[in-house]
């Protein structure tokens, strides 16, 4: 096995974006392997209600069984490979296979085979017919699988990134309410390589160029004129990554400005902004002197190897599922605070609508740039020619990293995060 | 003439003049006077674009998903709608620079409530069948086909857009990004 990623050079082969064999052990040696966002609980609340998710190329059902349990099932009958399940939610107390008739319970047993008795001659051994239940790790909602029944817990899986994970889901005003996903998940076809986003995600402040566009607008919630991320909080142009596991926030150093100080940008709705000014006051005094997490440690990052998230601005998580070499199918989220009220709710809902997703003033260009970078690699002179991730190599300070174990980009921008993405791509592929 | 066939010659009038609105709105975006595109909204205009779920028989009406909550593809308003055109209009929006090639066919127009009911129409909802092809750059083309609702309101002799609703029919959507108008 040849190396794709050469660590002290930093270069990084384009075979791995547009090669067929390539991408067929990804599907192996990663997806099989690490735990993969499957969805939120607020999308399946009470028993029997299901929602079609994927993992990598495998499609899923999340339900919630009669024990309140979310399990995480292969949706492909075991009798003929059929899906059981072609709705994107529901509710159901059963799954039944429209090709044979065969039904499967919310654990996935098989507990129901058409003509047992004389065709099979009560002989099929039925405790074995289940369908395939994936691992799963519900962690404050947030719904994790695995094919990987030995591997890591999700915990070890996350390692310290858990903190900068879990700032996406702390509540507005420091307290102990929940999240919840808007209704609906935007699910469309970018012809680009999986690996484009997650590096995107783990940290590319240099592509600043990408959108400015977007600046010159000013698409910010403060309306016309504001900036996108708005204009309070800390926006640092440093990053913390993991090389044990891949995974990467974009900021991770606490703020120079060491005071509390409102984190939220204007919001040009007057009763989202008298609402997040009260939630900061209720902040001050749930968490005295404290800086909301995700202020302190960034705006985002990817999970290795292809969930991505926004803690703010907007709050929403982004899984790019492989759906060939040159073809990635992302699927988003949108969150909000559970208890906000339904006015807040509707005008973060449109600010998110517009910022984020295929109609996305700011992801649109994103993908221009990962769709044609990924067709302009394909050429057998192109292929020869690999990816420059030199930027600031050599010049992360592990030792000013928040976290013991985590590479700090320094200061600067830098492709030091993108670089450990690349490595844990590499360790596995390795195996 | 007898009142009756006044009537259906005002209905056909007004018929006409709704699909004479749509086919020289969609000229407009073909040849890419997007401003003047965006004049034609009234300025207290909605434009909704809902993702389609797929769902059972006797679930139908959640097959749109039109909750004031859902995610969609688009929630606008002219104001936002406004930005879209001027961010492409800056020239540096790689996602539309260079600009896209596209042809928008509006098609089996049809007017489903007016109002008043007799006499000059102040205000009329419409359905009609749109169909957008795209063509990107050299190879990449999308094809979008759909249901569109509108709601107009009279505007002088012509017409302003107060609501769009545009039921794209897909549920993965089968392109990378929405950077053009239906």
């Amino acid at each position: 096995m040849p190396k794709y990623v050469d660590r002290e050079r930093g270069l990084v082969s384009r075979e791995i974006f547009v090669d067929e064999e390539i991408y067929r052990l990804e599907q192996e040696r990663i997806f099989c392997t690490q735990w993969l966002f499957i969805g939120h609980g607020s999308q399946i609340p009470q028993p029997g209600d299901f929602f079609a998710s994927r993992m990598g190329e495998e499609n899923v059902i999340l339900v919630r069984g009669k024990d309140g349990q979310a399990r995480v099932l292969l949706n492909s009958c075991r009798h003929r490979g059929m899906k059981v399940c072609r709705y994107d939610e529901g509710n159901t107390p059963i799954f039944t296979c429209p090709y044979h008739g065969w039904s499967y319970g919310l654990n996935g047993d098989l507990v129901g085979v058409p003509r047992f008795k004389d065709a099979y001659h009560g002989e099929l051994d039925r405790a074995q017919y289940g369908l395939l239940e994936a691992r799963v790790c519900d962690h404050r909602g947030m719904i994790w699988a695995t094919w990987n029944f030995d591997g890591p817990d999700f915990y070890e899986f996350m390692g310290d990134m858990l903190q900068f994970h879990d700032s996406m889901l702390e509540p507005t005003d420091g307290g102990d309410g929940e999240m919840e996903a808007l209704p609906g998940v935007q699910k469309w076809v970018v012809p680009c390589n999986w690996k484009f986003p997650g590096e995107n995600s783990i940290g590319d402040h240099y592509h600043a160029v990408s959108h400015v566009s977007v600046e010159l607008v000013g698409i910010g919630p403060g309306g016309r004129g504001s900036t996108r991320h708005g204009d309070g909080g800390y926006r640092p142009l440093a990053m913390t990554a993991f090389p044990d596991t891949g995974h990467g926030s974009r900021g991770g150093k606490a703020n120079p400005d060491a005071v509390p100080r409102y984190p939220f940008p204007a919001f040009s709705d007057p009763a989202t902004e008298a609402w997040h000014r009260a939630a900061w006051e209720r902040h001050t005094k749930n968490r005295p002197g404290e800086r909301p997490a995700w202020d302190r440690l960034g705006n985002g990052g990817n999970i290795f190897p292809n969930m991505n998230y926004h803690t703010r601005w907007p709050r929403t998580i982004m899984v790019a599922h492989p759906a060939g070499p040159t073809t990635t199918e992302m699927w988003r989220w949108f969150l909000v605070d559970k208890d906000m009220p339904y006015e807040v709710k509707q005008f973060v809902r449109a600010y998110f609508l517009r910022y984020s997703g295929p109609g996305g003033l700011t992801e649109q260009d994103d993908m221009e740039n990962w769709s044609y970078a990924t067709i302009a690699s394909k050429g057998a002179m192109a292929r020869k020619l690999p990816y420059n991730l030199q930027q600031g190599l050599g010049h992360a300070v592990d030792s000013e990293a928040p976290i013991a174990g985590a590479r700090y980009s320094g200061g600067f921008i830098s492709e030091s995060s993108a670089m450990v993405f690349y490595n844990r791509w590499q360790d596995l592929i390795d195996r | 003439m007898t009142a009756t066939s006044e009537d259906q010659l005002e209905r056909l009038l007004l018929r006409e003049s709704v699909s004479e609105f749509f086919a020289a709105e969609y000229d407009l975006l073909d040849r890419r006077e997007l401003s003047e595109w965006l004049a034609l909204f009234a300025d207290d205009a909605v434009y909704t674009v809902p993702l389609q779920r797929n769902v059972k028989y006797d679930h139908l009406e959640r097959e749109n998903a039109l909750g004031p909550l859902d995610t969609a593809w688009f929630a606008d308003t002219k104001d936002t709608l406004s930005q879209r055109v001027e961010q492409i209009q800056t020239g540096v929006h790689w996602a539309e620079e260079p600009v896209s090639r596209s042809a928008h066919l509006v098609t089996n127009v049809r007017i489903v409530e007016r109002s008043p009911e007799h006499g000059p129409a102040q205000t009329v909802s419409t359905r009609c069948r749109i169909l957008v092809y795209r063509n990107r750059l050299e190879r990449e083309v999308d094809l979008f086909v759909g249901v569109r609702e509108d709601k107009l309101r009279r505007r002088d002799a012509t017409w302003e857009i107060v609501e769009r609703t545009v039921f794209l029919e897909q549920n993965v959507l089968l392109a990378k990004n929405l950077t053009l108008f239906f």
